[in-house]
């Protein structure tokens, strides 16, 4: 209880959010940070999973890697890169460090949303004459993205909790504010740098969650525009015991005019 | 003679040989830690599972309440029980605990969730009470999804004690963290390599421990033989 009033009393002070070492300078690191590392990572996971998931190939590979990643600690791969050749190189270490534990969830949530696509939307697609390219943009990517968002969410709100480690090896970010506060013998200090950056991960947790929740409405939307707009069985196909129902999802990616048959 | 500890090599035979002791005291802490914290969680994420299964109510706050604390970084989490604890293992032990229970309150209610409804009737019928229908029936049958949990928690936990450095109890964690202060790369290198060598010989043992325990499912998936794939079944019948 002594802490936390300690803490509040710290977090009001107005002192400790200015200047150099400041709350807002470190957020701001913080926040930089998260965010080039997540932009980093998402541009070398992306392409990859979606590939690898086109192909159908690779599949041990992206659970292995997810197992892997967990395995190793994000405080040794800092410490062992600041001690490296690139430790003089500034911010590089932790940028490295952050997003190599980022790729992880990235590629396994990209590559098993593009697997668990419906084979049979797939096939059809394929059957209409899509090129690969075509199939890998407009049917298996759209179908793809909302485990490909939850996996940028994870990856998200784990690099906000992890980019706090980066103050251990000296870096900049809102962990400085609990190891300023642990060199200093500053509870005080140290638990309300601790509640400024669980304040954070939830809060980016939150603004994500929300995001994905708000995009949800508009495909549904979509959904009902398209269903509206297809007949409920198109003329010249089967009806076959396990697909009532499932015209509604495919028609979201398949352009109606496909579905006359041949 | 020079020798790889006066050079600061990486890779160093003799620091090995001179500070074993050390290794192993780090080692031993380490995988104490690990092992009462993935202990205490499967205790205490068991009646919750079983409470959240009663109750929708309770399930909803169990895991919406587990899934924040899993958001809240390690070092902000052990810098937030230091004022509880004070310098101890317990901070921890503590944190260690409560990011698991996130990971295996959820495998635990999943596990008993799948067992079927058909199963657990014939059971009744058959005249189990309650308990021994947990205990011989709903449990083994959600052994897989429970061993599951228990792996990712454990490494993740081997993973993570390596933070408890900055509150002096991060078993392997402690060494990295003097060797980055002192640059002293073998020690790093070293401290590093035995923690991620630790994670996988846990996580091989718990898939072991998991065989052992359920000769069936070995059994089943012989007799099962290989299978024809979803996709290809749904192609086949595309043509058809």
């Amino acid at each position: 209880m002594e802490a936390l009033g300690g803490a509040w009393s710290w977090l009001t002070d107005g002192a400790n959010w200015a200047g150099e070492g400041g709350v807002w300078h470190r957020l701001g690191e913080h926040v930089w940070l998260t965010a080039a590392c997540l932009a980093l990572a998402c541009a070398v996971a992306l392409p990859i999973a979606l590939w690898l998931g086109h192909l159908g190939r690779g599949g041990a590979l992206a659970v292995n890697l997810a197992n892997i990643g967990r395995a190793v600690p994000t405080f040794a791969v800092l410490v062992l890169l600041s001690l490296g050749p690139l430790g003089t190189e500034g911010h590089w270490p932790t940028v490295i460090a952050l997003v190599l534990f980022a790729v992880p969830p990235l590629l396994t949530n990209a590559y098993v949303g593009m697997r668990e696509t419906d084979r049979d939307v797939v096939e059809a697609a394929r059957g209409m004459g899509m090129s690969g390219w075509q199939l890998l943009r407009q049917v298996e990517l759209p179908l793809a993205l909302p485990m490909i968002a939850t996996g940028v969410r994870t990856a998200a709100v784990q690099l906000v909790a992890t980019a706090t480690l980066a103050a251990l090896t000296g870096g900049g970010g809102l962990g400085r504010i609990i190891t300023a506060g642990f060199n200093t013998y500053d509870t005080a200090q140290v638990v309300a740098g601790a509640v400024l950056v669980a304040v954070l991960a939830l809060t980016v947790e939150a603004v994500l969650a929300g995001a994905q929740r708000l995009s949800a409405p508009t495909r549904r939307r979509e959904r009902r525009r398209h269903r509206e707009r297809t007949p409920p069985r198109a003329p010249g196909r089967a009806p076959s015991g396990d697909r009532h129902g499932d015209d509604a999802r495919r028609s979201v990616t398949i352009p109606n005019d496909g579905w006359g048959g041949t | 003679m020079g020798g790889c500890l006066e050079a600061n090599d990486w890779i160093c035979g003799e620091y090995l040989r001179t500070r074993s002791q050390e290794l192993v005291d780090a080692t031993a802490q380490h995988v104490g830690i690990v092992a009462v914290s993935v202990g205490i969680a499967l205790l205490v994420s068991f009646p919750l599972a079983l409470l959240a299964r009663r109750r929708r109510a309770v399930a909803g706050a169990v895991l919406g309440l587990t899934t924040v604390l899993y958001t809240i970084p390690s070092l902000a989490m052990f810098a937030l029980l230091l004022p509880v604890f004070g310098l101890s293992a317990s901070i921890v032990v503590t944190g260690l605990v409560l990011y698991s229970l996130t990971v295996l309150v959820r495998n635990v209610l999943a596990g008993l969730e799948s067992v079927p409804q058909e199963v657990r009737e014939a059971a009744r019928g058959m005249g189990y009470g309650p308990a021994r229908l947990l205990l011989t029936v709903e449990l083994p049958l959600a052994l897989p999804a429970l061993m599951a949990g228990v792996r990712i928690a454990t490494v993740s936990a081997v993973s993570l004690t390596t933070v408890g450095a900055i509150v002096g109890h991060g078993g392997l964690g402690n060494l990295i963290y003097s060797g980055m202060d002192s640059f002293f790369k073998a020690e790093v290198l070293t401290a590093s390599v035995i923690c991620v060598v630790l994670a996988v010989v846990a996580d091989v043992l718990l898939l072991g421990a998991q065989r052992l325990l359920s000769p069936w499912a070995r059994a089943r998936r012989r007799t099962r033989g290989t299978g024809v794939g979803r996709w290809k079944r749904s192609a086949a019948r595309g043509v058809g």
